[in-house]
């Protein structure tokens, strides 16, 4: 069963004089445990297609269902709090707070969630661990390569255990061999945790790492292509 | 935050400075010119005429003496004078006073700044002001003549000699005023025995002059009793009106404190767009946004508000002793309305609290605008903003 479902997804900004139809009748569903990028050119519609996903945008039309709640109809805190349970997020720019150290920048949404601060340590430090930055710990984002941000903001998103993650374009401020590391990291993680990765990117060493590849122009779907996985 | 330090730094020192002069005003007041309660002859005060009289003064001290509270007291001739020197001459007016008792009661004697206060032997002598010594041009042992209307409208003419000058803060009262010896006075105008026209009452405590003062009406309903209050109703406004001036003062350093803050939180929201678009993107609520920039704001008032309040408190308690001496700047110009030119600023723990609750108040209020503008951010937008 899909974890999450796209029907008939549009996406009409009417702020300029021309409705500007950024995502077009897109049908998709994604399952458990996917590792799957969307490309397309500039203007394609694919960020608005994951900020629809990670409901920080509305739909205009269309049903986005994820593990069988209908995200269009929450509102306020109801919807805050869904991304808060459900959904991990990395942006292109890493995103941590500059004043928080690594393993705080990692703790501090289990802390938004409720969680007691023996299992957030207990949590951050595994998921710092996990993408090889446990002796990097207590150091402030200042102090880390790009590199090795992203992967704190990775360890970020995984922290509320969520069902999926989304991710803007997170290899675009990064160098070859950064990128190299962070792709094998999310894609351990995405084998170890059975966690959903939808990447939107315009990265080759991205789009040839991931097992899904699903191309997106005009705001409409034109191919959605999954690779056979060698063991 | 410097500038917020400097601004409630300000407020408190200038406060303190304000409560100071205006406390030193009123002591002034009472000490130096009117003390606690005065009593008259009912129309002395409006007519101010020589035969407007107090009698049977021993039967009134003893009910004085006897009332709870009395420090001291003093018995006081008041006329209208003409003072004379040979360059020129001046309208004052004249007292004849006990200087034994007017010691007890007043410390003009304390303000002589040449010559001595009435010594014992020496008759016929005269204390004046220095601005008044100045405009007659005398100086000690100078010889004045004083002209004045006696009891059966005869004019009076009396020479005396200038035994001292003083010179009290209030340079209008040092060129009105002039001392001599009850007795002499009273020989001079040919008041009859045990007569005067003022009777000035020194109380223990400033807390208790109302109280006395209608216990004193009661016992002589016949005659004027009255507080320095009453004497002197622009300093019971000046009292009263001194804390609201220096809540008001304060508001005016924290209205542009709020716009301060507001301005320097707007740049914060501004600058951590993208880091508030990624909190919200995450799962953060809004009434945490809230509250994160309301603290923020409470933070930065409240840390620079409380250094500001503890160095104006330090600074205001530090020069209460030393004082400040203003002599050079503007001594004439507040010796003219009755301040002293040497302030000793008075700052009290109540009212640093009070400023420092005011602070915070600010801080959450100037926490609004931001919050609200924070509040209103996209977050998918928001995370994108390039800074």
């Amino acid at each position: 069963m899909a974890i999450i479902d796209l029907k008939n997804v549009k996406k009409i900004y009417n702020d300029s004089e021309v409705p500007v139809n950024a995502v077009n009748g897109v049908n998709l569903a994604f399952e458990k445990g996917e590792f799957a990028a969307i490309v397309g050119p500039s203007g394609s519609g694919k960020t608005t297609l994951l900020n629809m996903l990670g409901g920080l945008d509305s739909v205009t039309e269309g049903h986005i269902t994820v593990d069988g709640t209908l995200v269009n109809n929450l509102k306020g805190s109801k919807l805050i709090n869904f991304r808060l349970m459900n959904i991990g997020f990395v942006f292109q720019a890493y995103n941590l707070i500059p004043v928080l150290t690594a393993r705080e920048n990692v703790e501090f949404i289990m802390e938004l969630q409720g969680k007691p601060a023996k299992e957030r340590a207990l949590r951050a430090h595994e998921l710092l661990s996990a993408v090889g930055l446990a002796e990097r710990a207590n150091n402030r984002p200042n102090k880390l390569s790009g590199g090795q941000q992203q992967r704190v903001a990775v360890a970020r998103a995984l922290a509320p255990k969520p069902k999926f993650i989304l991710a803007d374009e997170p290899t675009a401020n990064l160098d070859s061999k950064s990128t190299e590391n962070l792709l094998e990291i999310m894609e351990r993680l995405n084998k170890e945790e059975k966690i959903t990765f939808i990447f939107s990117t315009h990265d080759a060493r991205v789009v040839k790492k991931a097992h899904r590849v699903i191309t997106v122009e005009d705001g409409k779907v034109i191919k959605d292509e999954t690779k056979k996985q060698s063991e | 935050m410097i500038a917020i330090i400097i601004g409630i730094f300000a407020g408190t020192f200038a406060s303190a400075l304000m409560r100071g002069m205006m406390e030193q005003r009123v002591e002034n007041v009472i000490n130096t010119e009117l003390s606690h309660i005065q009593f008259h002859h009912p129309d002395f005060l409006k007519l101010k005429e020589p035969e407007k009289y107090m009698e049977n003064l021993p039967e009134k001290i003893a009910v004085i003496d006897s009332a709870q509270g009395v420090e001291a007291h003093s018995e006081r001739i008041i006329i209208s004078s003409m003072v004379s020197s040979a360059e020129t001459g001046s309208g004052v007016q004249l007292s004849g006073i006990n200087p034994t008792k007017e010691k007890k009661v007043t410390n003009l004697h304390e303000q002589i700044i040449a010559g001595d206060y009435f010594e014992a032997g020496k008759v016929k002598r005269i204390v004046i002001g220095k601005k008044l010594a100045e405009k007659l041009k005398v100086k000690v042992k100078s010889k004045v003549v004083l002209t004045f209307q006696a009891l059966d409208d005869t004019l009076v003419y009396e020479g005396f000699k200038v035994a001292g000058i003083f010179e009290t803060v209030n340079s209008t009262y040092d060129e009105t005023h002039a001392f001599v010896r009850y007795d002499e006075l009273a020989k001079a105008l040919e008041m009859p025995q045990s007569t005067c026209h003022e009777i000035a009452v020194l109380m223990e405590d400033n807390k208790a002059v109302d109280s006395t003062k209608i216990n004193f009406a009661k016992a002589f309903p016949s005659l004027d009793v009255q507080s320095w209050t009453d004497l002197s109703p622009e300093m019971r406004v000046l009292t009263k009106s001194m804390e609201l001036m220096t809540y008001i003062f304060i508001g005016i350093i924290l209205l542009a404190l709020l716009f301060s803050i507001i301005n320097t939180m707007l740049m914060v929201v501004l600058e951590r767009t993208k880091e508030i678009g990624m909190l919200m993107s995450v799962g953060m609520n809004k009434l945490r946004v809230f509250t994160m920039i309301l603290l923020e704001s409470v933070y930065l008032s409240g840390f620079a508000g409380i250094i500001g309040v503890v160095i104006g408190y330090g600074t205001a308690k530090f020069t209460s002793v030393s004082g400040i001496d203003l002599t050079g700047l503007y001594g004439e110009g507040l010796r003219n309305y009755g301040y002293d030119p040497v302030i000793f600023p008075d700052i009290d723990f109540p009212m640093v609290i009070n400023i420092t609750l005011m602070v915070l108040l600010t801080g959450v209020v100037a926490s609004l605008v931001p919050a609200r503008k924070a509040l209103k951010l996209n977050p998918a937008e928001a995370v994108r903003t390039d800074m």
